[in-house]
C-alpha cells in the first residue's frame, strides 16, 4: 500500500460510487436484489443485525443492497456521509421533518416553495402540532428575523419550484446554526452536478430523485443525505442524542456518531414509515445517476437558450430564469450555480389564466405534464394544476401568477422546442396558430 | 486534524491489525465502545479489554491498564474522556503499541503527539468499527458513503 488512495471526479464517482462488480457472478450492472428477506447466516448474526451491532441485511423495508448502492452513490456525489432512500421526495421530506421535529417545535421555511411541499408542511403543522415559519427568502434579513430558540430546523430548495428563488446557503446555514438547528436544503432542481449545499454549510439534503436523478420521467423516487457535521447533542434533539425506546435506550448520535441520525432514519423512521425504494427503482436511479453531469449541461444550455428567446417575444410579461443576465439571483448563480442553473424556470404570459390555456392546447412537442426534469420537454400552468391548493396568497408567496407557465426543457434540439413556443405563444395572443 | 485522519494510515492499521487493547470498554451492549468490542470480534480481531472497573467483557479478561496487557498490542482504541488520553499515549509507547486509536469525539492533540512522537501510528476522531466496515465490511449495505471506486473484481 504505498501508493495514495486517489481523489476521483465528479463524473467517475457517478458512474462508479456505490457499486462494485458483483463478487460472485461478475456481473457489471447493479444486481437487482428483489427479495423482501435475507435469510441469516446463524442466530448470532441475526441478533446483531437486530440490535445494529452489525451492518447486515434483513428486511428490504429497511435496507437492500440495489437501494444502497443507489444511496451511497447519491451521497457520495453530495459529499454526505450517507443517504436513506424513499418511494418519494415527499416521503423523504415527511420522513427528516418527522426525525428531527416534535410537537411545539417551529420549523422556518421559504415561502418560495414546490406548492406540494407547502401543503404538506400544513399538513404535518396540523397533525404534529407544530409550526411554520415562512420566510422570505430573497429578503437578506429573512431568515435572521424569522429563527426563534424554538426553531429546530431551516428549510429551502436551492432554486425554487416554480419562482426559480437561489437560496443563499452560506447566509441561511450561518443563521441556522446560531440557534443549533440544521439547515435543510431540497436540492432537486441543482442535482449535485450543479450545486452542492452540503459543501456551503447545509446541514442535510433531500432530492425528488423522481426528477433530474431519474433522469427519464420513469420513477418517483426520493433521498435524504446527511453531511454528517452538524451536531446532535447540542441539547436540541433528544429523539436522536437521548436513549431510543426502539432499540433498549440506545443512544444513536453516541454510538454511530456521524451516522447517528442516518441509522435512527432508517431504523426507526424508514423502518416504521414503510415508504421504501423498490430496488428495480434504485436500479433506474443508478442508470440516471451514470449520465447526470452530460444530461445536465444540455438541459442547462437548452433551458437558457429557450429563457433568451422569450424574452422579448410579444405577449411575454416576465422570464423569472435566475441565469439571465438580468435576474436579480444572477450573483447567487455565479456564487453557487457556476455550471448552470438547471433547466426548469417560469415565465408570465400577459394574457393571464386564459392565454395560459390557449398557450398550453397549442403545444403539439411539449408535453403537458405534472413533472419536472424529464429527457422531454414539459409545460405546465402551475394555477390550474400543481399549486391549485394554494390560496391566493400563497400561491402569490410561492412566485406564481396566474398567467405564469412552468417549463420543464428536455434534451431535444433547441429550434424544434423555439418551433412549438412560437406556435403557443401566438395562441396566447389569439392569433391562428400556424399548420 | 487531518495529520491523524490519513487514509493510507486508516488503511494499513484496519488491514494489518489483530491485537485491540479497547481502553474503556464498557460491559454494557447499549455503549459504543461495547459495539465496537462486539464488531471487531465477530471480524476476527482479538480484543483485550482496559477497565479498572471491570473483571470480564465480552467474554475476555479485562486488564486494569496497558501495562497489565501480557501480550503485543497492534492498537490501543480509546474510549476515555479527552482529559485522560496524554497518560494513555504514554502507556502505550512505553507497552510498545503499533498505533493509538482516538474515537469519536476523543479528541486529544496531546494524546495524539505523545503517541507519534513514540513512533506510533495515530488516527484522531474516527471510529474503528466504522473505518473497518467501510474497507472491508458492509457499510455499503447501509447506504453510507465508504469512498470506495472500483471496477474490478479484486
Amino acid at each position: 500500500m504505498d501508493e495514495a488512495p486517489r481523489e476521483f471526479g465528479f463524473n467517475t464517482r457517478s458512474v462508479h460510487a456505490g457499486q462494485r462488480p458483483d463478487p460472485y457472478t461478475g456481473a457489471s450492472a447493479t444486481p437487482i436484489y428483489q427479495t423482501a428477506g435475507f435469510v441469516f447466516e446463524d442466530t448470532e448474526s441475526a441478533s446483531a443485525y437486530f440490535n445494529l451491532q452489525e451492518y447486515g441485511n434483513v428486511y428490504s423495508r429497511i435496507m437492500n443492497p440495489t437501494v444502497a448502492a443507489f444511496e451511497e452513490r447519491l451521497a457520495n456525489l453530495e459529499g454526505g456521509v450517507g443517504a436513506v432512500a424513499f418511494a418519494s421526495g415527499l416521503a423523504a421530506q415527511a420522513a427528516i421533518f418527522f426525525a428531527l421535529l416534535e410537537p411545539g417545535d417551529r420549523i422556518a421555511v421559504a415561502k418560495a416553495l414546490y406548492g406540494g411541499s407547502t401543503a404538506q408542511l400544513n399538513h404535518l403543522a396540523r397533525k404534529l402540532q407544530i409550526t411554520v415559519d415562512w420566510v422570505d427568502m430573497d429578503d437578506p434579513d429573512g431568515w435572521r428575523s424569522t429563527v426563534t430558540p424554538e426553531t429546530k430546523a431551516l428549510f429551502a430548495e436551492t432554486i425554487a419550484n416554480p419562482g426559480g428563488n437561489v437560496l443563499d446557503i452560506e447566509l441561511a446555514a450561518a443563521v441556522a446554526h446560531e440557534v443549533g438547528a440544521p439547515l435543510v436544503v431540497d436540492n432537486t432542481f441543482a442535482t449535485p452536478y450543479l450545486c452542492r449545499p452540503l459543501e456551503w454549510g447545509a446541514d442535510l439534503i433531500v432530492h425528488s430523485a423522481t426528477k433530474f436523478i431519474a433522469g427519464n420521467g420513469t420513477t418517483i423516487a426520493g433521498a435524504v443525505v446527511d453531511s454528517g457535521a452538524f451536531d446532535w447533542s447540542n441539547g436540541r434533539f433528544p429523539s436522536i442524542a437521548e436513549p431510543s425506546t426502539a432499540y433498549h435506550g440506545l443512544k444513536f448520535h453516541e454510538t454511530f456518531g456521524v451516522y447517528g441520525l442516518l441509522m435512527k432514519l432508517r431504523s426507526e423512521t424508514l423502518r416504521d414509515f414503510g415508504a421504501v425504494l423498490a430496488p428495480f427503482n434504485a436500479f433506474l436511479l443508478l442508470l440516471g445517476l451514470e449520465s447526470l453531469s452530460v444530461r445536465m449541461d444540455r438541459h442547462v444550455a437548452n433551458a437558457l437558450a429557450v429563457a433568451e428567446w422569450l424574452r422579448g417575444r410579444p405577449g411575454v410579461s416576465a422570464v423569472r430564469h435566475p441565469a439571465l443576465l438580468d435576474s436579480p439571483y444572477r450573483p447567487l448563480v455565479d456564487r453557487y450555480l457556476p455550471a448552470g442553473a438547471g433547466s426548469v424556470f417560469s415565465f408570465d404570459l400577459e394574457s393571464g389564466r386564459e392565454g395560459g390555456r390557449r398557450f398550453i392546447e397549442a403545444l403539439s412537442l411539449w408535453s403537458h405534464l405534472a413533472n419536472v426534469g424529464d429527457t422531454k420537454s414539459l409545460v405546465i400552468h402551475p394555477a390550474s394544476t400543481t399549486h391549485r391548493q394554494l390560496s391566493d396568497d400563497e400561491l402569490a408567496a410561492s412566485g406564481v401568477a396566474p398567467g405564469t407557465v412552468r417549463l420543464s426543457v428536455g434534451l431535444e434540439d433547441v429550434d424544434d422546442l423555439l418551433w412549438d413556443l412560437e406556435r403557443g405563444l401566438q395562441a396566447a395572443r389569439g392569433s391562428a396558430v400556424p399548420a | 486534524m487531518n495529520e491523524f485522519q490519513d487514509r493510507r494510515t486508516i488503511q494499513e492499521i484496519v488491514h494489518n491489525a489483530r491485537t485491540v487493547a479497547i481502553v474503556g470498554l464498557s460491559a454494557s451492549e447499549l455503549r459504543a465502545s461495547n459495539f465496537v468490542g462486539y464488531y471487531l470480534q465477530r471480524h476476527g480481531y482479538r480484543v483485550i479489554p482496559v477497565n479498572p472497573n471491570e473483571e470480564e467483557v465480552l467474554g475476555e479478561r479485562v486488564y486494569p491498564s496497558l501495562r497489565d496487557v501480557p501480550e503485543q498490542i497492534d492498537v490501543v482504541d480509546v474510549f476515555r474522556d479527552p482529559a485522560a488520553v496524554p497518560e494513555v499515549a504514554r502507556e502505550a509507547v512505553d507497552v510498545g503499541a503499533g498505533a493509538l486509536w482516538l474515537q469519536f469525539g476523543v479528541i486529544s492533540p496531546e494524546g495524539a503527539r505523545i503517541a507519534h512522537e513514540g513512533g506510533l501510528a495515530v488516527v484522531m476522531d474516527r471510529c474503528l468499527k466504522v473505518e473497518h466496515a467501510r474497507l472491508l465490511g458492509r457499510m455499503h449495505w447501509m447506504g453510507f458513503d465508504t469512498g470506495v471506486i472500483a471496477g474490478s473484481r479484486r
